[in-house]
């Protein structure tokens, strides 16, 4: 996996509560046996009109968000489904950090897993944040995941939390199964103990 | 030892390693897979030059894409078939046992695991599908993961995990008659929100839990998800035990009192703490109908589509005004009046055999209202057998309703089950987003019995007085 260590970007705004990963990206982007050119389907529903044009209103389609790698968006981002498709069809676009007041669970959990970023901050933040967007058509930010802090063009500094594993694993872009792998001698010395204490829990669904 | 929660007595024994930051090493007993979100697992496998650690404790089936008219025609669409024929290769290539689409044990992931007893109280169940907490229903602990999970517990059996919070959900007393499973988790999810449960493993517990059937629990714990938690739980008891005795997979003779002891066990000691409970009286509820674009935006048939207005905090306001002019809907509208197009009877929410039972006993005697289409999808290949045999399929059609093949058809709508825009539907699956039954589709979450009654009387019926 790619490391994380700072990120200098434009934001983009997505004001909206409850954001599903239906909409991130819809059932019919699905089908794909692999994980990159996802971008085609990301929020393909809300970023055109019913008649297929592009919504001027949307983010995706303003001229003045085209290159921006940070989502500034709102509570319960991700809910739903369980689809990695989500961060797939974001990091494919470009976004490699998303703020909100909170997230969906799995969603938040399948970022950490494709280097993408999920920061949570106070609503207040979020919204002074929002404030900015509105303010300054070209409103960068500056992540520096090692400090633990969001600096704004004034210089102007939020401090974030995040799990110390998550970030040891996003700085050194490390192999999630490689390390479970270090570990293989205590899962089958954990196997060996278990199938003595509880054998139905070890039948052969290929025999 | 200090008393324990049911979360407890199952996380403790699956710890195989737990770090001094609480990061632990979560041991996984059984794995489901399908076709949506594993390929890029598989191919990761591939790349990196792995093999799964315990083939024999992963079962695929394909459900998503899979028609759910005549198979023998095969699948139409080339990217669906082709999703499902790499499932089939990375089946054949590892080793993992695939039920396929002609096999008769096909069905969609959460159904068969139940129904195949391959989902035992005590155990840890994953897949890369966020209803897999339907399987908490049985005292497991089941969530959903992302496809690089999927990976990592194919190639490990293992997940890296932190302890979540526990919440219990307890619900007092007994509901109506007309009250189903559905409608008791849509009012919890009206009560707590569709975040309530983040961070989250929720116990359902009181009366109106344990009285419910295995099908019924299942019904519960499936949509723990879309209150926000990734699982939910019931402990077993006698209604489980006698559920799972002598199914294909379940623990043999040699070992059943053996297995039964222990499950015994798994339940909350008194005195043990969650660090949240909610209450609900069982009495109060109503049949529940969704009116919006979330599962939390839901009322009782006797309530009214809600005025954005009526929201004190501006984004509930901004969420209801943009949901109503979604789903086309005035403010102050009763929901028995509105009328709709479509019904979806199925999904891992209601397509078990007590669902088909419910539903086929307002069907009976009746029919399908003029401009309405009716679609009923069995979960599984034995549901609809064992339908058959009861001649549920016959009320069904004689009542002009559409008896199909076992999926998640429209569900999600990723096969050629879909809603046209504009068209309403009353559906017993699980999501009501945007778009989730088709582009334009606008969906009322509701229960089978509520499902069938709706496609009778061409709309919304509060079935508490409907004779």
């Amino acid at each position: 996996m790619e490391p994380f260590t700072t990120h200098t970007g434009r934001v983009a705004p997505l004001d909206r509560v409850d954001v599903d990963t239906d909409q991130i990206i819809p059932k019919q982007y699905l089908k794909t046996i692999h994980r990159t050119g996802l971008k085609e389907g990301l929020f393909a529903d809300w970023r055109r009109l019913p008649d297929g044009s592009p919504d001027p209103d949307f983010f995706m389609n303003q001229p003045r968000y085209a290159n921006a790698t940070i989502l500034l968006t709102r509570d319960n981002f991700g809910c739903g489904s369980s689809r990695e498709h989500a961060p797939w069809a974001l990091l494919d676009y470009g976004i490699r950090v998303i703020l909100a007041p909170s997230f969906a669970e799995i969603f938040y959990n399948n970022c950490f897993q494709n280097s993408i970023l999920p920061i949570v901050l106070e609503a207040r933040d979020i919204q002074r944040l929002f404030d900015h967007v509105c303010a300054d058509d070209r409103f960068e930010l500056t992540i520096d995941l090692a400090a633990q802090t969001i600096t704004t063009p004034q210089k102007s500094a939020f401090r974030f939390s995040i799990d110390p594993f998550r970030k040891q694993c996003l700085l050194q872009g490390l192999d999630a199964i490689g390390l479970t792998l270090q570990r293989e001698q205590a899962i089958a010395d954990y196997e060996a103990r278990r199938k003595q204490d509880t054998p139905w829990l070890f039948p052969d669904l290929c025999a | 030892m200090a008393a324990q929660t049911l979360f407890d007595k199952i996380w403790a024994p699956h710890v195989v390693h737990e770090g001094s930051d609480g990061t632990t090493l979560l041991y996984i007993d059984r794995h489901l897979v399908h076709e949506v979100t594993s390929p890029q697992a598989f191919e990761g496998l591939k790349l990196a030059g792995r093999r799964p650690r315990r083939p024999g404790a992963t079962l695929a089936v394909p459900d998503h894409n899979v028609p759910t008219t005549d198979r023998s025609l095969g699948i139409a669409d080339p990217l669906s078939r082709l999703q499902i024929q790499t499932l089939e290769q990375h089946c054949a290539d590892f080793g993992i046992t695939m039920f396929s689409m002609h096999d008769v044990r096909q069905g969609i992931v959460h159904v068969i695991g139940p129904e195949q007893g391959l989902t035992l109280p005590g155990m840890t169940i994953v897949c890369g599908d966020s209803h897999t907490s339907t399987h908490g229903a049985f005292g497991a602990l089941a969530f959903g993961i992302g496809t690089s999970e999927v990976e990592h517990v194919l190639a490990t059996q293992c997940l890296i995990q932190k302890r979540p919070q526990t919440m219990e959900i307890q619900v007092d007393g007994h509901v109506s008659p007309h009250c189903s499973a559905k409608d008791l988790i849509l009012a919890i999810i009206g009560t707590i929100g569709t975040a309530g449960g983040t961070g989250y493993v929720v116990e359902y517990t009181g009366e109106a839990v344990r009285s419910l059937s295995m099908e019924g629990r299942m019904t519960l714990c499936n949509m723990s998800i879309e209150g926000g938690a990734r699982a939910g739980m019931i402990a077993s008891d006698e209604t489980t035990f006698s559920y799972i005795k002598d199914r294909p997979m379940a623990p043999p003779a040699h070992l059943w009192t053996q297995a039964v002891q222990h499950w015994k066990k798994l339940r909350t000691d008194p005195g043990a703490a969650y660090d949240r409970v909610v209450t609900l009286p069982g009495e109060d509820i109503a049949p529940q109908v969704t009116w919006g674009t979330n599962p939390g935006m839901v009322t009782g048939v006797d309530g009214v589509v809600p005025d954005p207005r009526s929201f004190s905090d501006v984004e509930t306001r901004e969420a209801t005004a943009r949901a109503l002019a979604y789903m086309a809907l005035t403010p102050g509208t009763p929901i028995v009046d509105i009328p709709i197009d479509r019904v979806f009877i199925g999904s891992c929410t209601n397509s078990r055999i007590e669902d088909l039972r419910l539903a086929a006993s307002y069907f009976k005697g009746r029919t399908v209202a003029s401009g309405v289409q009716a679609m009923i999808v069995p979960g599984s290949g034995l549901v609809k057998k064992q339908a058959e045999e009861e001649g549920l399929d016959t009320i069904f059609r004689a009542a002009g309703a559409e008896w199909r093949e076992s999926g998640c058809s429209m569900c999600l709508a990723m096969n050629a089950d879909v809603l046209q825009p504009g068209e309403r539907c009353a559906s017993t699956s699980n999501r009501n987003f945007e778009g989730r039954q088709g582009k334009g589709g606008r969906t009322h979450l509701v229960s089978p019995a509520m499902a069938a009654a709706a496609a009778v009387t061409g709309h919304f019926v509060d079935i508490r007085h409907w004779a």
